[in-house]
């Protein structure tokens, strides 16, 4: 064990979190994983450079615009009207496009759930939302039964072009089911798409891109990320969206992306995770080591294609998830990794989750988070000879 | 309630001379018409205000009497097919029949039924070809019909989660504006389902052209309704919901008829949704792997055997003068047709493509799913080989 001390951005607060992310963004280049561009190059002749720009922000628009877009396109869940959401996801989006386009219903996961089924049958593309990650749980019977097996048992003749958005995972100091990392349920579940983006553009384009998908996707939103900041133009952004379809196909045959690039092991991670891996590549940086980060984005489908080249290259791997890590999307990627680059590989691959117990309580969930000091420390147990 | 809800409520009983008041309460006892020996009911206290239906026109009762006939042999039909192995499982409604023909008879070709597994005789009487229906049960695939082209959802089996399916097709065809009415089927063990009460209360708040018809055929498996309930009636559970609810008897074919034509109208004309309980009896074991002999006693089915719906329905008309043998002869006929089309499809036998596993699990296979499927391809290969 290390006796490392740097200051992990998820032990702190979201101003922690944002300046992590900022820091993140500007030492990023994106290669593209499947076509997802990164930050647009700056313009020489653009007067005004673009003003900072929330996740929630950038969710915010993309459902406006999923909703301009597409008469078929309706928002509903608990508070999602008339206040916009308890994170204000869905803020404007019932005084833009009136009560029968973004509706509150009364307080029944299930019967959301199931009521987005039904729409879904007759036509429609439902977005609904969860208002918390373990509140979605009375929710598991529809999604598991039918959101993710119609498909199948209608031999496609029937389509679930649905989004149940989640905002999941810790780091905001929240009490006792506010904070589950669930992917695991639903990554388990065939016929789901499981996507988590880490990054203000990649909220945007993949939201859009799974409210265009025929089919089920559980939209995983990092909630310590949500008032995390990056300098995007939306409009640039929708003109992007619309007149390509990396994200589309991002969302048919998986779409990780290197977040960084680097030589010596590769750190992957997705969603409330990245910033923190980011973070720990920033600080082996200045220790020498150069770490390579993935950003898994799509959970299903999984891209083992651009993971399984960077792992190829630097013959190194950590994965970093914040679930508890029996049974876990860690697990996967990790014996994915295994199989596919093991004779690349100079050490096993290594995993950085939470312990495998229930979410801790406020004052104890950085003991629990993967921090940057843990995942350097597990950097540190790749094997190396030199 | 709000003041449109009252409104639609209001206008929609006016208009058929009644009170909201009287239209919202059950009836103090079982709407019949016919009784179990034939004869049109007239004499007793009288009918209740709100609750005095006319019996339906001679060629409505001639229609659905067809269907009742043939309904009874796609049961007797079916369960021979099971006891010849040709089918894994089929779960008769044997003795439920006029509430399967009853359901399918009032609606219009745009409306939608959403069944459960026990509802084959609904589904094939709504239109879908019987063999169609029947593959489910055959075991070559999870549903065999296209629920959009009959506008009937596949037979469900978690139990109401097909409720809120029909609160859904209900709510998107509102918000298009088509005057859709949506027939939901469940059984009384159900109404203990969490669904059930979310079903019910979306259908409510929302104002929903939707008819929840539950046919109490007294068990859930083993478990008599008293272990279910002790409300008043199952069709007393929509006063809570600030919803209509009536009961009729559901082996009297007459009754059915006239409370559910009456039930569509009012609900196609806003009077929002509502809740019908039949009383009937399942006269076999649960399904064809069930032995009803250990819990309940053969004197109970000698009782319900007595009032059985189509021997009834006959007497019924034949009094009337409106069947006249070769008319019943007709009708006959036509099931003995209905039953050699089961028998011919059933005995084929298919070979479902292994390859169609992988074919309609997402829109597009996955990248993983296109390994699985290579992979079973090649052990095809090796197996036919040798
Ligand atoms: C959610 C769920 N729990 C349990 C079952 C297993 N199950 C199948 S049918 C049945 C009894 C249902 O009884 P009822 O609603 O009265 O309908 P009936 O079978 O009598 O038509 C049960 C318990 C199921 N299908 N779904
Ligand atoms: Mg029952």
């Amino acid at each position: 064990m290390s006796t490392r001390q740097t200051t992990s951005p998820d032990a702190g607060s979201v101003d922690a979190v944002e300046t992590a992310v900022d820091a993140a963004r500007e030492s990023t280049t994106r290669a593209g994983g499947a076509g997802i561009p990164g930050p647009r190059p700056e313009s020489p002749v653009a007067p005004v450079p673009p003003g900072p720009v929330t996740m929630a922000k950038a969710l915010n628009a993309a459902l406006a615009d999923a909703l301009a877009a597409d008469a078929g396109v309706v928002v509903f869940g608990e508070d999602v009207g008339t206040l916009g959401g308890v994170f204000r996801i869905t803020d404007g989006l019932a005084a833009r496009f009136g009560t029968e386009r973004c509706f509150d219903t009364p307080l029944a996961e299930s019967g959301i759930a199931g009521m987005s089924v039904g729409m879904a049958i007759n036509g429609m593309r439902p977005v609904i939302e969860m208002q918390f990650d373990a509140f979605a749980y009375p929710a598991f019977e529809q999604i598991a039964s039918h959101v993710a097996k119609m498909r199948n048992r209608t031999r496609g003749a029937v389509a679930m072009p649905i989004v149940i958005r989640i905002p999941y995972a810790g780091g905001i100091g929240g009490v006792e089911h506010h904070c589950d990392s669930s992917e695991a349920y639903y990554a388990h579940t065939p016929g789901l798409k499981v996507v988590t983006p880490a990054t203000v553009t990649d909220a945007y384009l993949l939201l859009r891109a799974a409210i265009d998908s025929d089919d089920p996707v559980i939209f995983m939103e990092p909630k310590k990320l949500y008032f995390a900041k990056d300098r995007v133009d939306l409009d640039a952004l929708k003109e992007q969206y619309e007149s390509g379809d990396g994200p589309r196909a991002a969302l048919e045959s998986g779409g990780a992306a290197v977040a960084r690039t680097g030589t010596d092991a590769t750190l992957i991670a997705y969603g409330p995770s990245l910033p923190t891996a980011m973070a720990a590549a920033a600080a082996a940086q200045e220790e020498g080591r150069s770490l390579e980060v993935v950003d898994v984005r799509t959970i299903v489908p999984f891209d083992d294609a651009t993971v399984a080249a960077s792992v190829a290259k630097t013959s190194r791997a950590v994965v970093i998830t914040e679930e508890t890590g029996f049974a876990s999307v860690a697990a996967e990627i990790t014996a994915r990794v295994q199989q596919r680059c093991f004779h690349s590989l100079a050490a096993p691959v290594l995993r950085v989750t939470g312990f495998d117990i229930p979410y801790p309580a406020p004052k104890l969930e950085h003991h629990f988070l993967p921090s940057v000091d843990r995942i350097l420390d597990a950097v540190d147990d790749l094997q190396w000879e030199d | 309630m709000s003041e449109d809800t009252r409104t639609g409520i209001t206008d929609a009983a006016r208009s058929f001379g009644i009170t909201p008041e009287d239209y919202m309460l059950p009836a103090r006892d079982l709407i019949q018409m016919v009784d179990p020996e034939g004869r049109l009911l007239g004499a007793g206290p009288g009918p209740e205000p709100g609750h005095d239906y006319p019996v339906p026109a001679d060629e409505d009762l001639l229609e659905a009497y067809r269907r009742l006939v043939v309904g009874r042999r796609i049961n007797d039909q079916n369960s021979a097919l099971v006891r010849q192995g040709r089918m894994a499982v089929y779960p008769s409604s044997h003795g439920q029949e006029a509430c399967q023909v009853a359901v399918a008879a009032c609606l219009e070709e745009g409306d939608w039924l959403f069944p459960t597994y026990r509802d084959t005789v609904a589904v094939i009487s709504r239109g879908v070809p019987p063999v169609e229906a029947m593959t489910v049960f055959r075991g070559d695939w999870h549903g065999g019909y296209h629920p959009g082209k009959h506008k009937v959802g596949i037979q469900s089996t978690p139990l109401t989660t097909q409720l809120l399916h029909a609160v859904g097709a209900a709510h998107a065809a509102r918000l298009r504006g088509e005057d859709t009415v949506v027939v939901a089927l469940c059984g009384d063990g159900a109404t203990s389902e969490g669904d059930f009460h979310e079903a019910l209360n979306f259908a409510a708040v929302f104002h929903l052209p939707v008819i929840f018809f539950v046919q109490n055929n007294q068990y859930a498996i083993s478990v008599p309704l008293a272990r279910q309930t002790v409300a008043p009636s199952l069709a007393h559970k929509a006063v809570g919901y600030g919803m209509a609810g009536e009961r009729v008897d559901g082996n009297d074919l007459v009754a059915l008829l006239a409370v559910l034509e009456r039930g569509v109208r009012l609900v196609r004309g806003g009077a929002g949704p509502l809740l019908v309980e039949a009383q009937t009896y399942r006269i076999q074991a649960h399904t064809n792997a069930d032995d009803a002999t250990r819990y309940r006693e053969d004197a109970e089915v000698q009782e319900w055997l007595a009032k059985d719906p189509v021997k009834r329905m006959r007497s019924y008309l034949t009094g009337r003068g409106l069947l006249a043998d070769e008319l019943q002869a007709r009708f006959e006929q036509e099931a003995e047709q209905v039953a050699a089309e089961l028998r011919n499809g059933l005995n084929q036998e298919i070979t479902p493509d292994p390859q169609d596993l992988f074919a309609h699990v997402y829109t597009v296979p996955t990248p993983q799913l296109d390994e699985q499927s290579a992979q079973l391809a090649e052990e095809l290969i090796r197996e036919e080989a040798s």
